[in-house]
């Protein structure tokens, strides 16, 4: 049996494809650090940690979609929600990084592809989606976790559709052939990922609602928003 | 009150890499499916920095009963990865702190 691995491993992209991932993904951390620098507060010190555990662990329940395949949650809509788009970023990178240093989980030259596609992409998406979207939406919970659903399915196509590009520009597989493919089956494991979402959210939603960066309290979204250029 | 809800949602975080991983689908995952499908599965190599991995594939070394392996691999993970994020957290605040303390509005 080979060792399970969920993300890219190295071989998969072409050495110069791998190197763009990495500084695009390097790029956003180090945007990020600067926000966090900035932004993060004593409250989002330990929900940075446990969120980045929380995505940890449920990364690891592979549940069945079609055609004995499996899929599990990416994470990076529950991390935006939680934390905002470049807080998520953090707390992916952090997930990502420690799968491939301590679980040969995904590649050590893919890794930067793997914090993008998984992380970086989905987390810059849901959160800026999110923050434009709500306030066109009446303000009442279903409205926000039906915005949630919706952007995490986004994001899980988004992820897979970038992968499969770079799978593409690597010479690995042609895009006609794995973009349906991919796409395919992450229609599919993005249900999930927006049913998973849906109900964390929702928890913390009815535990503790100011701990939601985006939405829920006016304040908090305040105060993440405004990043300077 | 804030700690008590960090401490419930890591130990539902716990709870779930331990007692509930080890009965996740161990069918191959989107990505590896269509790898398999394409035939593009076999590219895949292991990086010279993985061969000593501590934790291989989600499987804690040196425990015969696969799913309590697996189990022990996600109460580690699960912790360690709070830890890292914890403190890469903790030391940005510092950062900030210092950085506030000697010219306010600089961030860098």
């Amino acid at each position: 049996m080979t060792v399970m691995a969920l993300h890219i491993p190295d071989g998969f992209l072409s050495g110069e494809v791998a190197a763009v991932a990495a500084v695009g993904a390097i790029a956003a951390v180090l945007y990020a650090l600067r926000v966090a620098e900035r932004d993060l507060d004593e409250a989002r010190v330990p929900l940075l940690g446990v969120c980045a555990a929380f995505i940890f662990a449920v990364q690891m329940l592979n549940f069945p979609v079609a055609g004995g395949t499996s899929g599990h949650l990416l994470g990076a809509t529950l991390a935006a929600v939680l934390l905002g788009p470049w807080l998520a970023c953090l707390a992916l990178a952090v997930v990502i990084t420690v799968q491939a240093f301590a679980f040969a989980d995904g590649g050590i030259t893919a890794l930067g592809a793997n914090v993008l596609n998984m992380g970086v992409l989905g987390a810059l998406l849901a959160g800026f989606a999110i923050r434009a979207l709500l306030p066109l939406l009446p303000r009442t919970r279903a409205a926000f976790l039906g915005v949630v659903a919706g952007v995490a399915w986004l994001a899980v196509m988004v992820g897979a559709a970038a992968t499969s590009v770079q799978l593409a520009l690597s010479d690995t597989v042609p895009l006609d052939v794995t973009l349906p493919a991919m796409l395919g089956v992450h229609a599919l494991i993005g249900i999930g990922e927006a049913a998973i979402t849906v109900a964390a959210v929702g928890a913390v939603l009815a535990a503790r609602p100011d701990l939601i960066a985006l939405g829920g309290v006016p304040a908090a979204e305040d105060r993440i928003q405004g990043v300077p250029a | 009150m804030r700690s008590a809800f960090v401490l419930a949602a890591l130990a539902v975080a716990i709870g779930l890499a331990v007692a509930v991983s080890p009965f996740a689908s161990s069918s191959p995952d989107g990505l590896n499916k269509v790898a398999e499908d394409k035939g593009f599965i076999d590219t895949g190599t292991v990086h010279r920095l993985q061969e000593d991995s501590p934790i291989p594939g989600y499987a804690f070394p040196g425990i015969g009963d696969d799913r309590v392996a697996k189990g022990v691999a996600g109460f580690v993970g699960t912790l360690g990865v709070f830890g890292i994020g914890f403190g890469v957290a903790f030391v940005l605040r510092r950062v900030r702190g210092s950085s506030t303390a000697r010219a306010p509005g600089a961030s860098s």
